[in-house]
């Protein structure tokens, strides 16, 4: 894993500082009905390469960030706010 | 060859020259009825009881690298059957009962030493959440012992006892549970499936998955196309790269577990002893290293290596439960990737086609669950109907709200 992940608000920080939730996938709508709540609930891509994940920076500015990292060469490439681009909060 | 006593002085005599090779090295066969991917102690246990058991012939093993290369080769050597849920727990006790007999069963040496097990408790609700779990266990015929402070005392007197944050209350012990040779587990079957005339194809990474009118004709790999009558999965930390070439999107999450070897010291740790209020496990290898562990990194990863944070951690927890530690130098460490399943309990089950067989999500208890995988993913294979020990290890409970979380920690892998 990188030592360091680069938070769009605070720079680039010790990895000790963040949380990891896991997949950045977007949430469903309440109605969207069980196969979608299924798949959103239990299954994951889990790539051997880039993944999206959710990262809380709660040491530092303690917003949701997603970020995308290798997950073999462990390189992040980007990091942005979850919210700010309306994508899926977790 | 078999192993006796008179083989072994007879070689020794010869300068141990006349030993041949334990298992073939046979090129890949146009087909196989059987074609298992993943030469880990999985895939081999289930080739070896599938040709002995439910005499299956005709099976290939096909491993991308070597064998023990994997989780086999890389685990802690912890077995145990000390689970609660009635999911799990008879079949972790098939397994206990299989590893008993093990080394007669396929005449290797496997090291098998039930040294005990024992989980520290710090607080009166872990006390009671032991007493519950150490009944639950008597209850399916497994044996359970709680031990109060003083007892343990006897056992490791070295441990914390006044930890001020974590004073050792006592512990839950299992006599049976202990370790076991991770490498001589790997070999014993590969041998025992030898034997059986399984072919165990090693540097052959399946790379897609044929299929036509629902069913898996056979896998395209490094060494060639392999036709199946039968396609069976034990890939473990790559298991949903390779059901992925079946078109099977899995519950899994793979993520890294390190391990961690100190310098030979004199026996100093008799059994295997969990601490209760951190992460961190330990034993003692045969040869005198001390063998520990604690909990996944956290992120998901496919590196066979791990974080420094993540060390530390656990030469703190170490610390903290056993102070003497401080002065052991580490001689080595290492990652594996595990196989993290949605609920933390793995999967046995037919796959969305006629003929894909799945095992997998084994999370860091898999190495205990060797014998009892082999043997009911055996049964399934033969079969088509779960071993009655293993009817719970279902893909579909996800869905249908069956899900068995011996944690009780939710859809969150890096948790289980
Ligand atoms: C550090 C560590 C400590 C652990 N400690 C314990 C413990 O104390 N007790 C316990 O019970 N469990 C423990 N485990 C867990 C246990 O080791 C695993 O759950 C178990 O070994 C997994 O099953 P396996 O042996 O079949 O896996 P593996 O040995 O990993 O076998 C899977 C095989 O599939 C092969 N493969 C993958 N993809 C392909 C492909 N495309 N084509 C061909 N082959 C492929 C891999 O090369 C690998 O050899 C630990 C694991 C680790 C990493
Ligand atoms: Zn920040």
């Amino acid at each position: 894993m990188a030592s360091l992940i680069p938070c769009p608000h605070c720079g680039s920080r010790p990895k000790e500082e963040f949380v990891v939730k896991g997949a950045a996938i977007p949430r469903p709508a309440p109605d969207a009905g069980a196969d979608a709540w299924f798949g959103y609930v239990y299954l994951r891509d889990n790539p051997r390469g880039p993944y999206d994940e959710f990262w809380h920076h709660t040491s530092g500015c303690r917003r949701w960030l997603i970020v995308t990292r290798d997950t073999v060469t462990h390189d992040i490439y980007a990091s942005r706010d979850a919210a700010k681009i309306g994508e899926a909060t977790p | 060859m078999r192993f006796s006593a008179l083989s072994i002085i007879l070689n020794g005599l010869s300068g141990n020259t006349n030993w041949s090779a334990h298992w073939r090295r046979p090129e890949p066969k146009p087909d196989y009825d059987v074609v298992i991917v993943g030469g880990g102690g999985h895939g081999l246990a289930t080739a070896y009881y599938l040709a002995k058991i439910y005499g299956v012939q005709n099976i290939a093993v096909l491993e991308k690298a070597y064998v023990g290369s994997g989780n086999v080769g890389r685990n802690t050597t912890i077995i145990r059957s000390n689970y609660m849920l009635s999911e799990n727990n008879p079949f972790y006790e098939l397994s206990m009962k299989l590893w008993e007999g093990l080394e007669q069963d396929f005449n290797f040496n496997a090291m098998v030493s039930q040294r005990g097990v024992l989980n520290l408790f710090h607080s009166d609700a872990q006390r009671d959440s032991y007493t519950r779990r150490g009944n639950a266990m008597r209850l399916h015929g497994v044996d359970a012992d709680l031990l109060d402070r003083r007892a343990v005392q006897s056992l490791y007197p070295f441990l914390d006892f006044a930890n001020a944050r974590f004073p050792i209350q006592g512990g839950l012990l299992q006599r049976r549970g202990g370790t076991v040779r991770h490498d001589a587990v790997a070999w014993g079957y590969a041998r025992g499936a030898n034997g059986y005339s399984v072919d165990i194809i090693q540097n052959c990474e399946v790379t897609s998955i044929r299929t036509s009118n629902g069913k898996a004709i056979g896998v395209e790999t490094t060494r060639g196309y392999i036709g199946c009558g039968k396609l069976a999965l034990a890939a473990a930390g790559n298991s949903s790269r390779v059901a992925a070439m079946a078109g099977l999107k899995l519950p899994l999450e793979s993520h890294v577990l390190q391990a961690f070897v100190s310098e030979g010291l004199k026996p100093f740790i008799n059994g295997v002893v969990t601490f209760g209020a951190g992460h961190f496990y330990v034993s003692q290898s045969d040869k005198g290293g001390l063998v520990f562990g604690g909990d996944l990194d956290g992120y998901n990863s496919y590196a066979q290596r791990g974080n420094l944070a993540t060390v530390e951690h656990v030469a703190e927890a170490g610390k903290a439960m056993i102070p003497a530690l401080s002065r052991l130098r580490v001689l080595r460490s290492w990652g594996g990737i595990m196989d993290m399943s949605m609920d933390g309990s793995p999967i046995i089950d037919r796959g969305h086609l006629d003929n894909l067989y799945l095992n997998a999500g084994w999370c860091y208890g898999g190495f205990k669950a060797t014998p009892a995988s082999g043997y009911c993913f055996a049964h399934l294979i033969a079969k088509n109907e779960p071993h009655e020990t293993a009817r719970a290890f279902r893909l579909d409970r996800f869905r249908r709200g069956y899900i068995i979380d011996e944690k009780g920690q939710g859809a969150q892998p890096n948790l289980h």
